[in-house]
């Protein structure tokens, strides 16, 4: 009996945990880049394409996250942030999953071996900017604190703190990305030029990581002028 | 009358049944939406909740029940107009009770969000504006009767955004929330104590006192109001020095133990809030039945002063106490599960907004809505950014409410007005 009639109704899903969800299961995506590139390193193809089906499944579950949360968003819902910046969001952290299983769907698809004398910077390159992805994912677990505090106060110049430091990584992955760019380009007369075009895409996408890390960070910074 | 004296006995055993089966049906479903707030923030269990609201639904309904009850009684319809046929207006408040109750089930069932106030202040107005006369209704009271409809919630929601933006400045924006917290709450909790006292003793009490000879001005109640609040703060204050501060829930959500804080509070506005509800909806049941039996009592002289007998509340009171403890805890489960969003620092705003306004309401004599005030308090906070996701569709339906609600009392009303006036033979 009169189930509906009842204040519960007014009460929608707050938006904040299912966001974060999603960023903790892109951020599993991200972290798995570095097992997968130390055993191409290796030549150890098996345990790269292992790592890789762990990638496709994270990847997977972000995606159906990313449904679930859209269809959690009726326009109807008044919410504390709006709901354009949300979505936005959760586009740019599905983004950074999507990002993560190119790379190693390329890799892993071409065999690409990274050149020996690259490997280091390669490897510092692409946990720079797995950190990067990092440090977005911080910014994103403060938004609970900042719904409870009305988005106001101590927490939003913590938060502002936050985003700065993610801004300032940012910077760290551009300059490891032309330092690079720079040693593949020295030795690129060496290899086969298919393998390089393909490397400089890569180095692309990896960089691509931490350009749409920041671009989250933005958006959260829009989330506090209002 | 020779008609009451016939058919007295009868009329009032109807009248005592249809208001209880309306108390019992507020019991069941509408306070489970006044508690629900608190059971889903988990500052109540299931089991605490239900033992306030029979406690302080009770205690509101007795002691501050009296000017709403008085105000369905004989508010809305013109007496001197009944004066030549008290037996309508016998008939009219019988109709009333049954077609509210009849719309409450019919509503239920399809699940649509009505109110008591509404229904029975529909039916009121229908059998008396088209079974009678138009003239046989204070239009103008009507009227300020809707106006609140629109003006609590309203004010309601300031409120909430008030005391929320208060929470916000005095705690939560601190650097150290807990300890501030811990300060800061015992005021709130005094304010609750005060609010209750003062209606108490300015509405309820009133004819006690003049019953002893006695009179309290304005200040001496707002005195004794004021120590009243200072002791609820003490316990209050008490009960807030048991809670020490767990570092381990803190890794989560740095506001983990600042919750724990505002849930003691919030079960102080939760009490606040039965005790407003209980002032306000109890009305709405035994209102026509107070009519009823007053009519009946003095012979069908509708002019009379009568002071409404104390089984009437002490009967309404009853009827939502049995409406909890047979239905109401398991809807009141079933609302506190689906309010997962809402933490104590929000639903006390909510709570205690929606609170004063009601229990102010029933001080004045208004009958409204406390589901909807409530709405109004949670759409506050939520605007004060408080609140993660609310509903707007709620806020629809509830418009749609108010127009099917009113014109279906009102014809419901008229209905069963003919099928008594036929069947007594009038």
């Amino acid at each position: 009996m009169a189930l509906s009639n009842s204040i519960s109704n007014i009460f929608g899903v707050s938006p904040i945990k299912p966001l974060q969800n999603h960023m903790a299961a892109a951020i599993k995506c991200v972290d798995l880049l570095d097992p997968f590139l130390k055993a191409t390193f290796e030549d150890n193809w098996d345990k790269a394409t292992d790592v890789f089906d762990k990638i496709s499944a994270e990847e997977q579950s972000a995606d159906d996250l990313k449904k679930q949360f859209r269809m959690h968003m009726p326009k109807s819902l008044f919410m504390p942030v709006s709901r354009g910046d949300l979505l936005s969001i959760i586009t740019k952290q599905d983004n950074i999953a999507n990002l993560t299983k190119d790379i190693c769907g390329i890799i892993l698809g071409r065999k690409m071996a990274i050149p020996k004398k690259l490997q280091d910077d390669f490897i510092g390159f692409a946990e720079s900017s797995a950190e990067t992805c990092h440090k977005a994912h911080g910014a994103i677990n403060e938004l609970d604190e900042l719904l409870e505090t009305g988005f106001a106060g101590s927490e939003v110049k913590f938060v502002k703190k936050l985003i700065r430091d993610l801004a300032a990584q940012e910077q760290k992955v551009d300059k490891k990305e032309q330092k690079l760019r720079k040693k593949l380009f020295n030795i690129e007369a060496d290899l086969s030029p298919i393998d390089v075009i393909f490397m400089y895409n890569i180095i692309d996408q990896i960089g691509g990581l931490a350009d749409t890390a920041e671009l989250i960070g933005n958006q959260v910074e829009l989330l506090l002028a209002k | 009358m020779e008609f009451f004296t016939e058919y007295g006995a009868i009329l009032i055993i109807i009248a005592a049944m249809a208001g209880f089966f309306m108390a019992w049906g507020v019991g069941a479903n509408d306070v489970a939406n006044a508690m629900g707030t608190s059971v889903g923030s988990k500052a109540l269990t299931i089991k605490q909740a239900i033992l306030i609201a029979m406690v302080f639904e009770f205690a509101g309904a007795y002691l501050a029940g009296g000017e709403v009850t008085s105000t369905i009684r004989k508010g809305i319809v013109d007496s001197a107009i009944f004066a030549e046929r008290p037996n309508d207006l016998v008939f009219g408040m019988l109709s009333a009770l049954l077609a509210a109750g009849t719309w409450l089930m019919i509503a239920s069932f399809m699940g649509w969000p009505v109110s008591t106030t509404h229904s029975i202040v529909g039916a009121i107005v229908g059998f008396a504006a088209i079974g009678v006369s138009v003239d046989a209704v204070h239009w103008g009271k009507v009227s300020t009767i809707v106006a609140s409809w629109v003006v609590s919630p309203v004010i309601a929601g300031t409120l909430s955004f008030a005391l929320f933006r208060s929470v916000q400045r005095l705690i939560l924006l601190q650097d150290d929330p807990f300890t501030k917290a811990k300060r800061y709450i015992p005021i709130y909790m005094f304010f609750v104590g005060f609010l209750i006292a003062m209606v108490t003793l300015l509405k309820g009490l009133k004819h006690v006192f003049k019953d002893n000879g006695m009179a309290l001005s304005f200040a001496d109640s707002a005195l004794i109001a004021s120590m009243v609040g200072i002791v609820v703060a003490i316990i209050g204050s008490y009960l807030l020095s048991r809670i020490k501060r767990d570092l381990s829930l803190e890794t989560d959500n740095r506001f983990a133990n600042v919750e724990r804080v505002f849930a003691v509070l919030m079960i102080f506005t939760a009490c606040a809030m039965a005790f407003a509800h209980g002032s306000n909806d109890v009305a709405n049941a035994v209102g026509p039945l107070a009519a009823v039996v007053s009519i009946v009592s003095s012979g069908g002289d509708i002019t009379a002063k009568s002071i409404m007998p104390p089984w009437i509340l002490l009967l309404g009171g009853g009827g939502i106490v049995v409406g909890l403890a047979t239905y109401g805890f398991k809807v009141m489960g079933t609302i506190g599960r689906k309010i997962t969003e809402l933490t104590p620092s929000r639903g006390f705003a909510a709570e205690l907004g929606a609170a004063a306004t009601v229990v102010i309401a029933s001080g004045t004599g208004l009958p409204i809505s406390t589901t909807h005030t409530l709405v109004g308090a949670v759409l506050g906070v939520g605007l004060a950014r408080g609140i993660g996701a609310l509903n707007l569709r709620m806020v629809g339906s509830i418009f749609l409410s108010w127009l099917v609600t009113l014109p279906a009392g009102a014809g419901l009303c008229i209905i069963f007005f003919y099928i008594f006036k036929a069947s007594f033979g009038q």
